[in-house]
């Protein structure tokens, strides 16, 4: 009979096996999966394209987590925790995927030999080598400016994703149609939330408002399409930003409306800025948090 | 923390291994320790391979599931203790998983476990998914005492797959493992 509960398996003599659990040490997330670049695709596109997407998410997971203690209430924390795991959860699949294919660059170096790959990527490049949008890279805000912002993001990401699943490279295919179910959920939490906050009351109302107005400039920066982005789309295996505008527009004009709030005008096109690795002072300061430890400890093991 | 290390399944049966199926399957969910990986739907395959190296291969639930980790290493650990020193565990990302992969026999430990077990996952088309912004759209009857009267309380529990309800009849609360 194997041990009652989560802690006594823990706790449990494992032999030469022994690990704790939820620290380091994890194996290779892609042990085992086909990673084969698809033929015509360049593995130098092929890794930039999941640094974007795998930064995207791992940069959104950690505003999200920045509420837990913060948040109105309990539930509220738990639930951003939960949607920041699934986003972990995407980004560390596609890191590693994005370092199967040649994509460590200098992060490899500046890690211990013992780090895995994924994890080098995330804690030892440094911002001017993260390609995630502006969209997740503004701060969070208020708690109006949070739900609005991740209504945003997740609909731009499930609509992605939706696509994605026809990918020709076997893993973006896979990382996606994993992520459109818990995709699914991000979007709908954000939603019912920025639904009570505009039909609340006048200062919900306000602060939801607010949050839009703020976001919406943002929205620019994802859906600028990189020659990165143009190529693997002809390829197959990319989906271009610009396909997914009508879908997303419909659904966050359908919930803002809804919600009794105006629909701020969408922004001029402009050209790539994060996608392209030109960062802000938000990320700078993101990253010092986020990298903190791993940099602190290089070959710490917990 | 003097006890004796508890027994693994198949410990001590080195000279003479079992079938790595049987010992697989006896290997349980670290977060639902009630529940073995293959009630969950997450032991994929399991098979011999060349020179005798085991298979095994498992898919995610979520995927940030932080459990992923150990289920790896409580595998590898539960076949070398039966005599399997090679062992290879394997991730399958593609298709992915879905609680309508957790068996019969999963459900009714669930429940038996005051878990409410998840109804039908929603049925996922190729085009674009819908918005849903209604308030009630899943349903799930008490573990406890039978009732359908039940309110969702928190869309999100303690764990990545689970949300927290509340029953209206008998008062208590109570995890759903959400369809997915």
């Amino acid at each position: 009979m194997h041990e009652e509960t989560v802690y006594d398996a823990l706790t449990a003599a494992h032999g030469d096996d022994a690990r704790w659990a939820f620290g380091t040490g994890f194996d290779d997330p892609l042990a085992g999966v086909d990673t084969t670049v698809p033929e015509g695709v360049h593995p130098a596109d092929l890794g930039a394209y999941c640094l974007m997407l795998g930064d995207d998410a791992l940069v959104l997971s950690q505003r999200l987590t920045e509420w837990v203690t913060r948040g109105p209430e309990l539930e509220e924390e738990v639930a951003l925790a939960n949607i920041g795991l699934d986003l972990l959860g995407q980004a560390r699949l596609l890191l590693a995927r994005a370092a199967s294919v040649g994509a460590l660059g200098r992060s490899r170096g500046r890690a211990t030999a013992s780090i895995p790959d994924e994890d080098a990527l995330a804690y030892f490049r440094d911002p001017d080598e993260f390609r995630c949008t502006g969209l997740v890279a503004a701060p969070g805000g208020d708690f109006g400016r949070t739900v609005v912002r991740l209504l945003v993001a997740s609909t731009w990401r499930l609509a992605l994703f939706v696509r994605l699943r026809d990918s020709r490279d076997p893993v973006l295919a896979a990382v996606a149609a994993k992520g459109v179910a818990e995709l699914t959920y991000h979007r709908e939490h954000a939603a019912r939330w920025v639904l009570r906050l505009g039909d609340g009351t006048p200062r919900s109302h306000r602060r939801a408002q607010a949050g839009a107005d703020g976001v919406w400039p943002l929205l620019a920066d994802a859906f600028t399409a990189t020659d990165v982005e143009r190529r693997l789309t002809s390829a197959g295996v990319a989906v271009h930003p610009g396909e997914l505008r009508q879908e997303v527009e419909g659904v966050l004009v359908h919930v803002l409306e809804q919600a009794t709030l105006a629909v701020p005008p969408w922004p001029e096109d402009t050209a790539p800025s994060g996608r392209e690795g030109q960062q802000g002072p938000e990320l700078v300061a993101l990253l010092r948090t986020l990298q903190s430890l791993a940099r602190e400890h290089p070959a710490g093991t917990w | 923390m003097n006890d004796p290390p508890l027994q693994r399944p198949g410990a001590g049966t080195r000279s003479r291994p079992a079938d790595p199926r049987t010992v697989a399957e006896t290997v349980t969910d670290p977060e639902l320790p009630q529940l073995t990986l293959a009630d969950l739907g997450v032991l994929r395959d399991v098979r011999t391979e060349g020179t005798g190296t085991v298979v095994v291969e498992i898919t995610p639930t979520y995927s940030g599931c932080p459990a992923m980790g150990v289920m790896r290493a409580d595998l590898v650990h539960s076949l070398h203790e039966a005599g399997f020193d090679e062992v290879d565990v394997r991730t399958v990302l593609a298709p992915a998983w879905s609680t309508d992969w957790i068996t019969e026999e999963g459900r009714r430990k669930l429940a038996e476990a005051g878990i409410a077990p998840p109804g039908p996952a929603p049925v996922r088309s190729a085009g674009p998914v819908p918005l849903d912004l209604g308030t009630t759209r899943r349903a799930a009857s008490c573990p406890l005492c039978g009732s359908e009267d039940t309110e969702q309380l928190s869309e999100f529990g303690a764990t990545a797959c689970k949300a927290l309800r509340r029953c209206r009849d008998c008062r208590e609360p109570f995890e759903h493992v959400k369809e997915i």
